[in-house]
């Protein structure tokens, strides 16, 4: 209920949205749980396992009942904390994990057999017989397992990526993190204030006290105005710090469109802060006590209650009764008192507590049990004359403040154990450049949190060499927390130490009696700690309870480790910008449009796009198409964009020398004017890529490397050039996409380039010549080489000229009965000719399996060249490169496939091969493949099988020579 | 204690206070038999099967922080034998089979589900590999089936098939292929090896090896000097170091793989999916959270955590492969220490050293082999003799280069794969 | 993560390539031992490590990074072809 003269919401403006279809009015600036709490809604969830009912327990986004389904089809969006979800106009909230309602729940029945699913029950059942398991058992589990649903639709909202650099990171903008941020944004520091909540402040929206005879929540705004004008800071309201990572990196989720009924723009974005320093404000989480049937609707952490009384004006009860172990929640009920909520009893479990006027102490008492299945009803509290039951609507409790260290220990800081406050305290350091203060420091009074706000910001400031202004510490309250520590109320039942899955004092104590004794053990048996909220209110009772039951202390039982993040994450959010085809680039030649204007089939060739092939008119299938244009370059011209080759401009006087040691074979003697195929290894002896260079000048190279391994023989001889042979005079870049090339491959070729050329190619025009050329004023670049074993060229112009280039060669070559052709009549070319590609080069061959053992010279040194000699990279036994012709009834072949003796069966111990590439090839009008077999080049002539089970392809096969077609080479060459 | 559900409904029934320790918390007593470094998957799978099957009981696990700490308590859970080179296939291979009895020889539920998994393939190359690949696991006698992209449609409706970077061609698929509870295997083994007398000694850190003439005879560890026999080292992740306490150098360079876990959802992906092409992989837990991962970060670490921009490809890939996971929030990251050996495969070795043992570098793909893993070792300790089904895996081949087992092909040195 | 590259100053982990521990090259014929040294085996140390970066997305400069293996703090970076020993 609301409470009169309460709360900050300052407009008052009424707000309607539903719940499970119902309808409510909240008031502007509510979070959907203090208006549901204003409503006297209180059944808002069920947990995980026992489907108990729940409600809201706490005020800030470690919340682990009170999460809700917001929206519907491809918005829905499930596990929303109702204390983080601000309401505005038309939100539709749903709750979860319940059939077929919340208040009715047939999972419910969970809770009855709640004996027989203590912690770790499934790993001693289920087990027989052997097939249930996959059939019944774990169907059953898995229908039964998570909390909302996913919509099963694409994501349809925008999420967004974002870098952001400062000098200083300050999160949470409570009092210390205010103080924190005005003395740096004074001193001149770039700062950056981050607040996971809407509105920034902290818990001085949530307290009564001054803070220079001002209201807290004044104090606040007064200072929020002074940082909000200064143009050195950036205030990042709604956004969690949820990540810290290396060098000042902090991971961050700023929620830009969840409290916006109108989705313009992103929902969120997920920002990559890098800062020279940071000031770690983030306050400290109440913690509950454990007692029997502690997780009944109604029962709330007592700061929570504050919460919603002192910043929504609302009342979660009309009867309260509060119970602490510390002074803090005599806070809880001297707030409510002044506001006029009946206070019905203040337990404190310390003997020694402080007087309290106004409402009955119950001093050494523990509330030992509550009762109000969808609500609570009332509390048994036993003191030392009984026990005794109290009737009341909303039990407020305080096992103390753990502070929130979580981010400490992204980086593998251990927390350590403060017995005065009895939690764990930042291990000073844990992080790189962050200074811890306030609150999650263990400062729990005002005063000391502005003074350590104040501090921080000045040692931070020395690091980054800013002098930090003087600045008087503001007059605040100085009263000392005072706490002993209560974990679990000694008793019968259940009793909860982790809400949303259920693991109660009896299931920790259980897993200390299997001797699941370390805390990672009981953590991970138990389940304590390991859903949506990570535990954060969880882990140091749970920890405690521990402790106790294996007889040890509590910081001999250590923590389990906080990892990021600090609280969940989209998916959508991390990986923005992704969708689609956002995931990685995409890169197009130059002909691009007009082979799709030509309706060609563009596949994606790595990062490129590249031409299946050319569709004519009345052609139905692809072979078809494919064998047309293998036809028209076999008999006339054909014309192919290779632009995506890597290609390499090496130059200097030492550039010769360098190519000697990269590739196996000798560049230095290549003649200016030749061009020479070359093959790489790596270092370890196997080969890496293969190409042909050409030497345009004395001190002047043009390298291309495969489509696959371009970038990464640019990196290699970056690697060799700066790292091995710094005192080679060689300089190189890439040139890839500086020019477009095209392949000109026939008997024809020569004929299109006379056409075109302003000087025709004479007789010193050899096979492997190169040279520059001129056509239609652009200076080209021309080298003789093959890839199709006919008589071919390839020519290169600068990449704005690619386009009219290509259109101009394909019209050239129709006019010669030729034309485009496309990746699959390339690839069926080179089969035929025995030539290679990374089918074939696939990073397991050496040189030897290839036939071009000869081609790594004996006379020099030179990449790979040492361990390409063991023993095991030149064994005859080793599968060799060769041609595969079908001999039976079958004839086809598939890549894919393995090759074993005529008459043995089709086993791995068996296995003599596999085959890399096939195709049917119209030239020789055969299917032919090429296949790496044991003993290979020793075996032309036997017939082989080869079998591929996947496609229930078994085929007899002749092992023949690698080069089909044309084995002399003088189509080529004529 | 024998589990089963009589004995859950008994102990239910009567206020659960008949459960008796998983296993003991022996003190270390001065001299074993075999002393095994490591309270990992792969130690305690190896004292357990060398108690089973080859009666050695006077065993020592020596872990120094709690057992199943390791990679097999931080991993995908991923379990299949898909792989296709000599050497991987057989070994996998028997380590599915050995999975698929595991629940019945530990008499412990470690929940393996054969949902199937499938590998995806996004261009005619990647296929003609995936085909090699099937068809190398059907010669080993496992299972494979060749899908297209109907196929592939069928099973996995929620794939973005119009839209993605890279179209789907279709996929491998491994219907044995799944998942299992991690923990539990770690747990499963752990009380069986108990049950036979191994002592698990926990909070028991290696600080020396003692070796005398070439010949092993103990180690010395912070809870006291302990006499050995035989001596195993399986600490992947520290295996750098611990080799080193014998004056090893070994082929590792450790690296962090970081993984995540959604918060629990109502099942929506019901197999294991593989997409290469963006080093992404997923399955969603009997408990409701997608589990998914990604490439390793790409450098060394001992750090067990990773940093932001493998986290954000990661959740790209999965953004462009079904981005109907984004509302699917990431509840917790992690990282693991990774052994990466130069060609992706391990080693399970003697060493030059009598006496002592390596099992280690299993890189990214550990914790599949737990259950081969430890019972092919024990065969090795015990026999002196490898098991037929892991004789690839030797750690002379990287200096001979036989037998070279590089199932990646990015080539068989350090960080190329 | 972010590294110093001593050209572009420091730049996030994202622009760089990753290679591993700075080795110096055996020659030829340093035998079996020296080369199964250089490309297999690793001293793979727990703790301050040499080891080779490519600022690929930067300016190409390979760089010797000295870095600790279990708090990725960074001590050092300078050019690989000055580095060279």
């Amino acid at each position: 209920m609301r409470v009169a003269g309460k709360g900050l919401l300052n407009t008052g403006r009424s707000v309607p949205f539903t719940f499970d279809g119902v309808r409510y009015d909240g008031i502007e600036g509510d979070t959907l749980a203090s208006a549901l709490l204003a409503n006297d809604v209180k059944l808002v969830g069920r947990s995980f396992k026992y489907h108990r009912p729940r409600g809201v327990l706490s005020a800030g986004s470690e919340e682990p009942n009170a999460l809700v389904t917001i929206g519907s089809g491809a918005q829905k969006d499930p596990n929303v904390r109702a204390t983080v979800q601000e309401i505005h106009a038309g939100l539709q909230a749903h709750s979860q994990n319940r059939w077929p309602s919340l208040a009715f729940d047939a999972m419910a029945i969970n809770n009855l057999a709640a004996p027989f699913l203590g912690a770790g029950f499934y790993y001693k059942t289920f087990m027989w017989p052997k097939a249930f398991w996959e059939k019944l058992y774990e169907p059953v589990i898995r229908r039964a397992a998570g909390l909302g649903g996913l919509s099963g639709e694409n994501c349809a909202d925008e999420y967004e990526r974002a870098f952001a650099f400062c000098d200083l990171l300050v999160i949470g903008a409570g009092p210390t993190g205010l103080m924190a941020a005005l003395i740096a944004a004074r001193a001149g520091a770039d700062v950056i204030l981050a607040d996971e909540d809407f509105r920034m402040g902290g818990r001085l929206l949530a307290e009564t006290y001054e803070i220079d005879g001002l209201q807290g929540h004044l104090w606040a705004e007064q200072a929020l105005t002074e940082l909000g004008a200064m143009d050195n800071v950036r205030l990042m309201t709604r956004t969690s710090v949820v990540g810290v990572y290396d060098q000042g990196t902090y991971a961050a989720l700023e929620r830009v469109g969840h409290h916006k009924p109108h989705k313009a723009g992103p929902l969120e974005c997920f920002w990559r802060i890098v800062a020279k320093r940071c000031v770690l404000a983030a306050g400290a989480i109440e913690r509950p006590v454990a007692f029997r049937n502690n997780d009944r609707p109604g029962i709330m952490t007592a700061g929570a209650v504050r919460a919603y009384l002192n910043r929504w004006g609302v009342s979660p009860g009309k009867a309260v009764t509060v119970f602490g172990n510390n002074d803090d929640a005599h806070r809880t009920a001297r707030d409510l008192l002044d506001a006029g909520v009946h206070v019905a009893a203040l337990i404190d479990s310390r003997h020694d507590a402080p007087n309290f006027d106004g409402a009955q102490l119950m001093r050494g008492g523990q509330v030992c049990n509550a009762s109000g299945a969808r609500g609570i009803d009332a509390i048994t509290v036993r003191t030392a004359s009984g026990e005794e039951r109290i009737r009341t609507d909303c039990l407020a409790m305080s096992g103390g403040w753990n502070p929130t260290v979580h981010l400490t220990c992204h980086m593998n800081g251990r927390p350590e154990w403060n017995r005065e406050i009895a939690a764990f305290v930042p291990k000073p350091g844990a992080v790189p450049g962050m200074v811890t203060a306030g609150a999650c420091n263990g400062a729990f009074s005002t005063a000391d949190c502005l003074q350590q706000g104040i501090d921080a910001a000045k040692i931070a400031l020395a690091e980054l060499g800013l002098t930090a202004p003087d600045t008087a510490l503001p007059d605040a309250d100085d009263a000392p927390y005072r706490i002993a520590p209560l974990w679990a109320v000694a008793g019968k039942g259940r009793a909860w130490l982790d809400f949303q899955n259920d693991v109660t004092v009896k299931d920790v104590k259980q897993a200390a009696t299997e001797n699941f004794r370390s805390v990672e053990h009981m953590k991970r048996y138990t389940t304590q700690g390991m859903a949506t909220d990570q535990g954060k209110s969880s882990n140091v009772g749970a920890l405690a309870v521990l402790a106790d039951a294996t007889g040890r202390g509590i910081p001999e039982t250590g923590t389990t480790t906080f990892r990021p993040p600090y609280s969940p994450v989209a998916i959508a959010a991390l990986g923005a910008g992704g969708q689609g085809d956002g995931f990685a680039p995409q890169r197009y030649t130059t002909s691009h449009k007009a082979s799709v204007e030509r309706g060609a089939p563009m596949v994606e060739v790595g990062l490129w796009y590249r031409p299946s092939f050319f569709p004519k008119p009345g052609e139905k299938t692809w072979r078809q198409s494919c064998d047309r244009e293998v036809g028209l370059v076999r008999e006339h011209v054909g014309v192919c964009d290779v632009s995506t080759l890597g290609k390499i401009d090496i130059q200097g006087p030492d550039a010769a020398a360098f190519l000697d040691f990269v590739y196996t074979n000798m560049f230095s003697t290549l003649k200016v004017g030749r061009v020479r195929y070359g093959l790489m290894l790596r270092e370890d002896g196997y080969v890496m890529d293969d190409g042909t260079t050409a030497r345009l000048g004395e001190t002047h190279f043009v390298m291309t490397t495969t489509t696959a391994a371009a970038g990464e023989v640019m990196r290699h001889l970056d690697f060799v050039h700066q790292t091995l042979c710094p005192e080679l005079d060689v300089s190189f870049i890439s040139v890839t996409e500086q020019w477009a090339q095209f392949a000109i491959a026939g008997p024809k070729s020569r004929d299109l380039l006379n056409g075109l050329l302003e000087a025709p190619l004479g007789e010193d025009w050899p096979f492997m010549a190169c040279g520059s050329v001129d056509l239609m004023g652009v200076q080209g670049r021309l080298f003789r080489i093959s890839f199709s074993g006919e008589h071919a060229y390839e020519l290169a112009v600068p990449a704005r000229y690619g386009a009219a280039l290509f259109r101009e060669l394909v019209a050239r070559a129709e006019a010669l009965g030729g034309g485009p052709y496309g990746m699959e009549a390339l690839n069926v070319l080179r089969i035929e000719k025995g030539l290679l590609t990374h089918a074939e080069l696939h990073g397991r061959i050496t040189a030897f399996d290839l036939g071009l053992g000869r081609m790594v010279s004996a006379k020099k040194d030179c990449i790979g060249q040492t361990l390409s000699n063991r023993p095991g990279l030149k064994d005859p036994e080793r599968e060799r490169l060769v041609g595969l012709k079908p001999v039976g009834a079958i004839k086809q072949l598939m890549p894919g496939a393995f090759l074993f003796d005529k008459d043995a069966e089709p086993v791995r111990v068996n296995g003599q091969g596999y085959l890399t590439s096939a195709c049917y090839s119209p030239t020789v009008g055969s299917t032919l493949a090429l296949a790496f077999l044991k003993n290979g080049p020793e075996r032309h002539g036997e017939v082989i099988k080869v079998v591929d089970h996947l496609r229930g392809l078994e085929t007899l096969c002749e092992v023949v020579d690698p080069v089909f077609f044309d084995p002399a080479g003088g189509r080529a060459r004529g | 204690m024998r589990f089963s559900g009589f004995r859950v409904l008994k102990e239910g029934l009567t206020g659960n206070k008949g459960w008796t320790p998983h296993w003991r918390d022996p003190d270390p007593k001065p001299e074993y038999d075999v002393v095994i470094i490591g309270g990992g998957g792969h130690g305690l799978s190896t004292a357990y099967y060398l108690a089973k099957e080859h009666g050695l009981t006077n065993i020592a696990v020596l872990e120094k922080g709690y057992i199943g700490g390791g990679n097999v308590g931080r991993n995908t859970t991923i379990v299949r034998a898909n792989y296709f080179l000599d050497g991987n296939s057989e070994f996998y291979s028997h380590s599915l089979k050995l999975w698929e009895g595991l629940e019945q020889d530990l008499n412990y539920n470690v929940m393996h589900s054969q949902r199937g998994l499938i590998n995806l393939f996004h261009s005619d190359g990647q296929r003609d590999a995936f085909a090699r690949r099937g068809n190398a696991m059907i010669n080993q006698g496992d299972d494979a089936v060749l899908l297209d992209r109907a196929g592939v449609e069928k099973i996995l409706p929620y794939l973005d098939f119009d839209n993605g970077r890279f179209p789907i061609y279709g996929g491998l698929y491994h219907p044995r292929g799944g998942t299992a509870r991690h923990d539990a295997v770690a747990w499963g083994y752990a009380r069986g090896a108990d049950q036979r007398g191994v002592d698990l000694l926990q909070n028991c850190e290696v600080t020396g090896i003692d070796i005398e003439g070439g010949v092993v005879n103990g180690v010395q560890t912070t809870r006291g000097a302990i006499r050995a026999r035989k001596v195993a080292m399986v600490v992947a992740g520290r295996s750098s170091q611990v080799a080193a306490m014998a004056g090893m150098r070994v082929p590792v360079e450790s690296h962090v793989l970081q993984a995540f876990v959604t918060e629990g959802l109502k099942p929506v992906i019901d197999h294991v999916i593989s997409f290469g092409m963006g080093h992404f992989y997923i399955s969603q837990s009997d408990k409701g959270g997608l589990v998914f991962g990604g490439d390793i970060d790409m450098y060394a670490s001992y750090a067990a955590r990773g940093n932001l921009p493998i986290v954000e490809h990661v959740m790209e890939a999965g953004m462009t492969l079904m981005p109907m996971i984004g509302k699917a929030k990431v509840l917790r990251s992690w990282g693991g220490i990774m052994d990466m050996t130069p060609d992706g495969s391990p080693v399970i070795d003697k060493t030059h050293i009598d006496g002592l043992y390596l099992n280690c570098g299993w890189n990214y793909g550990g914790f599949k082999a737990v259950p081969a893993s430890g019972n092919c070792f024990a065969h090795l300790i015990a026999q002196d003799r490898y098991h037929p089904e892991a004789t690839g895996f030797q750690l002379d081949r990287f200096r001979t280069g036989y037998g070279v087992i590089d199932e990646e092909g990015t080539g068989a040195q350090h960080n190329l794969h | 993560m972010r590294l110093p590259c001593p050209i572009c100053g420091e730049r996030d982990r994202r622009e760089f390539y990753y290679k591993g521990a700075a080795l110096e090259r055996p020659a030829p014929d340093a035998g079996e031992a020296a080369w199964d040294d250089y490309v297999y085996l690793r001293e793979n140390p727990a703790g301050d490590t040499r080891e080779l970066w490519y600022h690929d997305g930067g300016c190409g400069a390979w760089l010797v990074v000295t870095r600790n293996t279990l708090t990725h703090a960074v001590i050092g970076a300078e050019l690989a072809s000055e580095a060279k020993a």
